[in-house]
């Protein structure tokens, strides 16, 4: 099978053709990358060969090398899908199918889906003649294939073909539908049942009511949960397909039974569609019979379908009738509500507080007042960080309802309570969520009433707390801006640079590296800079070795100018202390001095680099 | 259904070869055997990691009657010793179970498990090899690039055919204890793996993620009073499984009424006969295999002297009791001297579910006929494997008088235990695996 290739590469040889040439031999590279390298070329291959040898010899070859890893046949299956050109065009659309006919049938799903995705999409360019000819007799092949992979692959075929055919072939797919929502084996009904909705929604009207309706009851009967459940995905789409009154006898009966199932995996299921599903059937039938059962997913046994229902809590309101939908939730959704804020579970409640801020926009002031509120606030206690988080995280919605106001009354008293709670990691983690709680309530309540707190974690007396507020600091300054910087937090952080306490004076630096940047160089050098280079007479050696490090991390932020009149001198002093540690960190400082300044957390390793240099006798005199 | 009972004792004829390893070390003990669905295939695990599959010989008109033979298929190395650094615990490379996937492509799968990790291995068949490349002939010299003038597509040309056993997945990594069961489920989207104190829920194609579905450990281990010793899916329905406890106990989950199965659907235990208590009660009891019969109505489960058939329906005593070597219980004492008592024999149900069979001492295994009551010990060994014999039923006698053909409890050879066997899905062939032989034994063809 060696011939001369035609006249575009012909004429001018070997140059052109040796990278191909590798390429081609790379196929059966015993390294996978370069095998995987020469099939994501695959194009550069065809075009080469030209669109005949391509049909001839290059698809034979890639029909039978489906003993390949994973990736590689991946690649080969999404290549193939945008081959069409490259083999002549629509007309020979057609000899894209064998390749993909094997690597449908792998056992590797991934690699299954990425074939039929191809197909489908290489369908579309068939003409409807080819379409019979060739590709609906591949799609009845793979649904009578031996093994269930072909098998699989054919239940997401049938809905491109099924439009473009003529009716006596309609009525075999139809049929081979059929037969594949009744195969023995699990997985073949599992794929019917993923494809039932898309395939019922190219099927004509009569056709769904007569067909489609008995394979989904019969799925969505099936003895394997794993079937069930999927059947609920396909409930969405025919519910959507059917007038309003054919609802209530051809769809809502498996509805119900899948809500109350025996298995859980089926209810969760129902309950993760539950939108989907509401906006499905419309608002009477929502009404009827959505609410009662959404009640008692919110009351399941199984905290895994309780949190998913949880979750929809919001969206369910909001899509229900406006006409009555405030008595609604306050008779039959706020009581299930009420429940799951104590909820035994926390994955429950944390879902539950990722969206029940959002009922308050639907409930208005006063109701958000007298019945929400108070399960905020519970909330915002709650023992599991994420459900307090994810309160925290969602505060701007009930702000914009009942205002500032209102809002720090009530619920600023609890997130107080909780910055200044007696285990540490409690307060670590209120200021965790500081610049989101900055960002939600705006600069000018958060002066007024969160800024002494974050002053306050500076002096906390674990350095854990005190690491996390200087983290804390340079986060707000990047929201609120330099000015702010300015005139509220930077006299405050150099008024610690007087005080008695070392490791407060220490703090001031630290507060100082992480802000310097964030606050420019203008602030740093005028009011900053001073400041540290006062410092470097400290008494305490571990307060002048951290200037010398201060200076190194602010360096970049300072004019060269500065650097060699006002900087350089300190550390040359500080560089003949009589301090060993003192010494070393000034040598550094002037070694390092113009390395690019790149701020890192505070973390773990600067702490114990602390706690080896840090040297007790050495402690404060005063 | 066949009624195989008429001619009990079984006359199970031993192929003319026994599959054995000629140096016998311990790597090569036998560790697990299994049928695959269809009988056509049989694997073995070993102590040296090692799987081995067979494949029975298809049928040919000039010899009918040499069907049955298995010959090797595929051998592969499925586990290797490994160190846990962090424990400072070896993890043996000792393949403890083999379950066969069903089969969905033209390739075969299963899953092996060693102590820590189960392995989905892909057996497949390949025919054909790619031949002709650009930059080297034929003889495999590379050729001078100023000679390349034209392309060449590597043809596929027919070849002799190779076996190749790829690992597909590895699920690692979610045991603390000591895996003792693997099981796939009806639903072919998942398994579970159980160890001493947990059963952990997979999904066949998710390796980083698993579920902890029965966690037993108490809170403070010296409360610790029982272990699961061996787990099983329902052969039909999706959501049950059983599992085992070292107290004598089985407990079955329903996967449907939450997600986490702590809580059990039913429990069955049978009473403790006080008159007969004694000190090795507790060992005797522990339930070494659990096993679901084909059809899902019953379980079997095997403890040290007896195999029991339990109705799902019926909690509080097994349905039916058979005494696998009863003569043992005079002996328990040096029998727990040589730890023998702490010996895991597995129990298996025929095609049909009326016929049982379980492992003892000695190269001795033993069949239940559960519709005649007639039972049968039978023994694997090379002296009396000559072909076209029909094995003979052999019987032991405890004290006095000692018959012609039967062996003295006391000249049991202890160090001879048939732990593993299998029995085809379908027909009356059965693997027995003694220490490192592997004995097929096939009911005489009329």
């Amino acid at each position: 099978p060696c011939c001369a290739i035609g006249p575009p590469g012909g004429a001018d040889g070997d140059d052109s053709l040796y990278p191909i040439a590798v390429l081609i031999d790379e196929l059966r590279n015993e390294d996978v990358q370069l095998r995987l390298n020469s099939i994501k070329k695959l194009s550069t291959i065809a075009l080469a060969l030209g669109v005949e040898r391509t049909r001839t010899e290059l698809l034979p070859f890639l029909t039978d090398t489906i003993y390949d890893e994973d990736e590689v046949l991946l690649a080969l299956a999404e290549q193939l899908g945008n081959f069409t050109m490259l083999v002549g065009g629509p007309e020979y659309v057609h000899c894209l199918l064998p390749p993909l006919e094997s690597l449908a049938t792998v056992e590797e799903t991934v690699v299954r889906d990425k074939a039929v995705e191809s197909l489908r999409k290489i369908s579309q360019e068939h003409s409807p003649v080819d379409l019979e000819v060739h590709f609906e007799p591949l799609v009845k092949r793979l649904a009578s294939g031996d093994w269930f992979t072909s098998r699989t692959s054919a239940c997401g075929l049938f809905s491109v073909c099924y439009p473009r055919v003529s009716s006596t072939v309609k009525a075999e797919i139809r049929q081979h539908f059929r037969t594949l929502c009744s195969d023995d084996t699990p997985m073949v009904r599992r794929a019917a049942a993923s494809k039932l909705g898309e395939f019922a929604k190219v099927l004509e009207l009569d056709y769904v009511k007569s067909d489609i309706i008995s394979l989904f009851t019969a799925l969505a009967s099936d003895e394997q949960d794993s079937v069930r459940l999927l059947a609920v995905e396909a409930c969405v789409s025919i519910a959507t397909l059917l007038p309003q009154e054919d609802l209530e006898t051809l769809v809502m009966p498996t509805l119900r039974q899948a809500a109350e199932d025996k298995s859980w995996r089926v209810r969760y299921m129902v309950a993760d569609k539950f939108s989907e599903l509401q906006k499905a059937v419309g608002p009477e039938i929502t009404k009827n019979d959505l609410v009662p059962a959404f009640q008692n997913l919110l009351k399941d046994c199984e905290a895994e379908v309780r949190a998913a229902a949880a979750n929809k809590v919001k969206e369910f309101c909001e899509n229900l009738p406006e006409d009555n939908r405030e008595q609604i939730i306050m008779t039959h959704i706020l009581p299930c509500v009420k429940e799951l804020v104590s909820d035994t579970n926390q994955h429950v409640k944390s879902a539950l507080a990722s969206v029940i801020m959002g009922l308050s926009t639907i409930l208005g002031k006063d109701n958000t007042i007298e019945h929400l509120l108070p399960l905020f606030l519970a909330q915002l206690k709650d023992e599991c960080p994420e459900v307090r988080l994810n309160i925290i995280s969602n505060l701007d919605c009930v702000n914009e309802v009942i205002g500032i106001r209102q809002l720090s009354q009530s619920l600023l008293p609890a997130i107080v309570e909780l910055a200044e709670d007696a285990k540490w990691r409690v307060r670590l983690a209120i200021i965790e969520y500081m610049p989101l709680l900055a960002g939600q309530l705006g600069v000018e309540f958060f002066d007024e009433k969160l800024n002494t707190l974050c002053m306050a974690w500076l002096i906390d007396h674990v350095y854990a707390i005190r690491e996390a507020a200087t983290c804390n600091l340079m986060k707000l300054v990047e929201k609120f801006g330099a000015d702010w910087a300015q005139n509220t937090i930077v006299p405050k952080v150099l008024g610690m640079a007087n005080d008695p306490n070392y490791l407060h004076r220490m703090t001031t630096l630290f507060c100082i590296n992480a802000l310097s940047d964030v606050c420019g160089r203008d602030i740093t050098t005028k009011q900053m800079l001073p400041v540290v280079l006062k410092m470097s007479e400290d008494q305490v050696a571990n307060v002048r070795f951290n200037v010398a490090k201060s200076l190194q991390k602010i360096g970049p932020v300072l004019e060269k100018i500065t650097l060699q009149n006002q900087v350089k001198p300190v550390l040359d002093k500080l560089a003949t202390d009589k301090d060993m540690d003192v010494k070393y960190f000034a040598h550094e400082a002037l070694s390092g001095e113009c390395l690019p300044y790149e701020y890192k957390k505070l973390q773990w390793s600067s702490m114990l680099c602390v706690l080896v240099y840090a040297r007790p006798q050495l402690l404060d005199s005063s | 259904m066949k009624c195989f009972s008429r001619y009990l004792p079984y006359l199970f004829r031993p192929p003319s070869t026994i599959l054995s390893s000629t140096c016998h070390t311990e790597a090569d003990i036998i560790s697990t055997v299994e049928f695959n669905s269809s009988g056509e295939l049989l694997a073995t695990g070993d102590k040296g990691g090692r799987v081995v599959v067979f494949q029975r010989e298809q049928e040919s008109k000039s010899q009918p009657q040499r069907r049955g033979e298995y010959n090797v298929y595929s051998t592969f190395q499925s586990h290797e010793p490994e160190f846990d650094y962090l424990k400072s615990l070896e993890i043996e490379e000792k393949i403890n179970k083999i379950k066969w996937l069903p089969q969905q492509n033209a390739a075969y799968f299963l899953l092996s498990t060693n102590d820590k990790t189960v392995k989905l291995w892909k057996i497949s068949e390949r025919d054909k090899r790619p031949e002709g490349y650009n930059l080297k002939d034929e003889d495999g010299r590379i050729r001078d690039p100023s000679t390349i003038t034209s392309l060449r597509v590597p043809v596929l040309q027919p070849m002799d055919l190779m076996v190749e056993a790829t690992a597909r997945r590895v699920f690692s990594n979610a045991h603390t204890y000591h895996i003792n069961s693997i099981s796939v489920n009806s639903d072919l989207q998942t398994y579970i793996s159980t160890d001493d104190l947990r059963v952990n829920l997979w999904n066949l194609e998710i390796t980083d993620r698993s579920f902890n579905i029965v966690d037993i450990k108490p809170a403070n281990m010296e409360e610790l009073t029982e272990v699961i010793t061996s787990a099983e899916f329902h052969p039909q329905h999706c959501h049950t499984f059983a599992y085992s406890s070292s107290k004598g106990s089985i407990r079955l989950c329903d996967m449907r009424q939450a997600a986490l199965c702590d809580k059990h659907c039913k429990y069955f235990e049978e009473p403790e006969d006080p008159s007969t208590r004694s000190f090795f009660s507790e060992i005797i009891s522990s339930i070494s295999d659990v096993k679901f019969s084909h059809n899902g109505r019953y379980l079997m489960t095997r403890d040290y002297l007896t195999v029991k058939v339990w109705d799902l329906q019926m909690e509080n005593k097994p349905l039916e009791t058979y005494q696998v070597h009863d003569y043992l219980r005079g002996k328990l004492c040096s029998l727990y001297e040589n730890d023998c008592i702490f010996d895991k024999f597995e129990c298996v149900w025929n095609g049909s579910d009326s016929v049982i069979m379980t492992g003892s001492y000695n190269n001795f295994f033993r069949m239940f006929d559960r519709n005649t009551k007639r039972d049968v010990t039978l023994e694997a060994s090379r002296e009396n494997s000559k072909p076209r014999a029909i094995l003979k039923p052999r019987k032991v006698c405890v004290g006095g008088k000692r018959r012609k053909d039967e062996i003295s409890v006391d000249s049991l050879d202890f160090s001879k235990k048939i732990l593993h066997t299998t029995w085809h899905p379908q027909e009356n062939i059965i693997a027995v695996a003694a220490t490192n032989n592997l004995y097929i034994f096939q009911d005489k063809v009329n």
